[in-house]
């Protein structure tokens, strides 16, 4: 599903350049649930901006289900993150003006979707996250833990090949990172390729394969317990 | 252009204008006030101008008022100082000599006493022509004006200005159909008439030919109106007129006091330029008010770019490609423009209906061609000035507007 190979970014400060991401390789099938660990600086917010193609790379080569992704220009990469991916925010992300139920719809509306249409798969995916009765509040009439499972239900209703994840936990408390990772184990069940970013331990070890990042570069690669035990 | 209708599009405007209303009318305030002060100004200076076209008639533009007066300067043997008095010889020489002149239509003048009941006053008395009321519009509150069986038959009957009503009635009494006396002469009240601005408001008109024997005036009268054909250049009229009784009168050709002339088309001219250069002036203020409105949108836009910076990033991330984002803007600008347009017009609309209401102007309107060409004006300003945000918008990366605080 992700494959890099020898992936290179730096970014210039002045007439240096900070050199982020040193020569990675990482393939990701479809179906797995990884966690990039690593403490700040590491480079793994870089790493998703370029796998979530919000970033281009320096050298090397990225391909997304199997497509290599080159010469890419705004408008290309807005219509593959629509095609391919979800994203879930740290800090959620969703459009304050906004119903739960829109905010749901919205990528759906950028997919060319009809609004009645839209609206139906948006309420589909609420009842998923159990939140169909929170359907038309605001963002800021939900909890934290709400405001998640809306966003991993925005980043569902695509039906994305991936679903990355940027610290989804970061901004929530011990109980609400609990149910917000049961419900991204649920959906890798069901086949979703989920790719989280974390920096805590406790996350990492519900995801089914932890790669560690240090200053740039891959230290350690692993599948965890988790998948010994399904 | 499809997306236009598309029914999604102005869903997502409509939401993202309804969620934020304040930021809305404040952004919508300036051009809003630009179209309303364009109408406003526009109908407003149409106004005045039915005011002052209300006051002329037909011939208004086309006449010149002349009377004799005393001579400057001593000529062929006469001293200077000498009375100069119009008759109806110079009419019909005028008529047969000159021939631009349309008509010729000859007034007499005098002060009397008018009374009525116990009532009385000291006004002006005309001896007028029907025709009086082509040149100068007389605004009759009630009855008629002289016709010309009153001329034919000599009638003792009498027009009299609003004023002079005031003066002789009590409040509401019928004037119509009751008898004053002018100069111990009883004579039938058949109109009143409200004075406009170019005349004295103590008037009382009677049939020039009534005037012609109650007052012995044989062929002599006080004053002309003469009125010019067609496309005649009426100050030439009035040149050639002039030049034609000082021969007759023998009066000096250098005299410039012994004739005078009150050229209506002149100051009317004088009053249309005024008016013309006024309307440029309301044009120019009022575009100038407009263009402002509009810049004024676009650099709220702008700012709510940076303020929506987050926003359009977390769009951005969503799939939505650059395009989406730039028509999404222009067409809150242009959205915007044209509220703010309709809201203009229409309170501009509502401002005219009460200065209609209140009579402070004469129909003071606005031509539909006119509000058609703001609407363009606005579209087309509204999405130039769109392009600004729009590039903005586009410029900044999602990467940028999602990094945490």
């Amino acid at each position: 599903m992700i494959r890099i190979e020898n992936l290179h970014k730096s970014y210039p400060i002045g007439k240096d350049s900070l050199h982020v991401l040193k020569g990675l390789n990482l393939h990701i099938k479809e179906g797995e649930f990884v966690s990039i660990m690593g403490s700040s600086g590491s480079g793994k917010s870089t790493l998703l901006n370029i796998v979530g193609l919000l970033d281009t790379h320096n050298e090397g080569n990225y391909f997304l289900n199997g497509e290599l992704i080159e010469d890419l220009n705004e408008t290309k990469a807005a219509l593959l993150r629509n095609k391919f991916l979800g994203f879930v925010f740290q800090s959620f992300n969703l459009i304050s003006y906004k119903t739960a139920l829109e905010n749901v719809a919205l990528p759906l509306y950028y997919k060319g979707i009809a609004r009645k249409e839209r609206l139906k798969i948006a309420l589909d995916y609420l009842e998923k996250v159990g939140l169909k009765d929170w359907a038309n509040h605001l963002p800021n009439e939900l909890s934290g833990g709400q405001k998640q499972r809306v966003a991993i239900a925005r980043a569902l209703a695509t039906k994305p090949k991936v679903v990355l994840a940027d610290e989804p936990t970061g901004a929530l408390d011990s109980t609400t990172t609990d149910s917000v990772m049961d419900l991204l184990k649920e959906i890798n069940d069901e086949g979703m390729t989920v790719f989280v970013i974390t920096h805590e331990e406790e996350v990492a070890e519900q995801t089914k394969r932890i790669v560690r990042l240090k200053d740039g570069v891959i230290i350690s690669d692993e599948y965890t317990a988790t998948l010994k035990t399904v | 252009m499809g997306f236009l209708f598309d029914k999604d599009v102005w869903q997502e405007i409509y939401g993202s204008i309804r969620k934020n209303k304040t930021r809305t009318a404040i952004t919508i305030f300036g051009a809003f006030w630009g179209i309303l002060l364009l109408v406003g100004l526009l109908g407003a200076a149409k106004g005045i101008e039915n005011g002052f076209n209300s006051m002329f008639g037909d011939f208004a533009t086309n006449s010149v008022f002349m009377s004799g007066s005393r001579t400057s300067k001593a000529f062929k043997g006469f001293q200077k100082g000498r009375q100069i008095t119009l008759t109806t010889g110079d009419v019909e020489k005028i008529r047969s000599e000159i021939k631009d002149v349309e008509f010729v239509v000859p007034r007499n003048v005098t002060g009397g006493q008018v009374i009525h009941g116990f009532k009385s006053g000291n006004f002006t008395v005309f001896g007028d022509y029907p025709f009086l009321d082509k040149v100068q519009k007389k605004k009759l509150t009630a009855g008629r004006f002289i016709n010309e069986n009153d001329i034919n038959e000599n009638k003792k009957v009498c027009v009299i200005s609003t004023e002079v009503y005031k003066q002789l009635y009590d409040k509401d009494e019928e004037a119509l159909g009751t008898y004053v006396k002018i100069n111990n002469i009883s004579y039938l009240v058949i109109g009143v008439y409200k004075p406009g601005r170019f005349e004295g408001s103590n008037n009382v008109h009677i049939p020039f030919s009534t005037f012609k024997l109650v007052y012995n005036k044989g062929d002599k009268f006080t004053w002309m109106v003469i009125t010019g054909k067609a496309g005649s250049d009426i100050v030439q009229v009035e040149a050639d007129v002039k030049l034609l009784i000082k021969n007759l009168h023998k009066i000096h050709p250098d005299d410039t006091r012994a004739l005078r002339g009150f050229n209506l088309g002149k100051e009317i001219a004088k009053v249309t330029g005024f008016l013309t250069g006024m309307q440029f002036l309301t044009w120019f203020v009022g575009i100038a008010t407009l263009i402002a409105g509009v810049f004024a949108i676009g650099n709220i836009l702008l700012i709510t770019v940076k303020e929506r910076t987050k926003e359009i990033g977390i769009r951005r991330a969503l799939g939505a490609t650059p395009g989406k984002i730039k028509q999404q803007i222009i067409l809150e600008s242009v959205f915007l423009t044209l509220l703010a347009g309709s809201l203009g017009i229409i309170a501009g609309g509502g401002v005219l209906m009460i200065v209609d209401h209140l009579e402070l102007l004469v129909n003071p309107t606005v031509d539909i061609p006119i509000v058609l060409i703001a609407y363009a004006v606005l579209v087309t300003l509204g999405t130039l000035i769109g392009f600004i945000p729009a590039y903005m918008a586009t410029v900044i990366q999602p990467i940028e507007a999602l990094r945490e605080e």
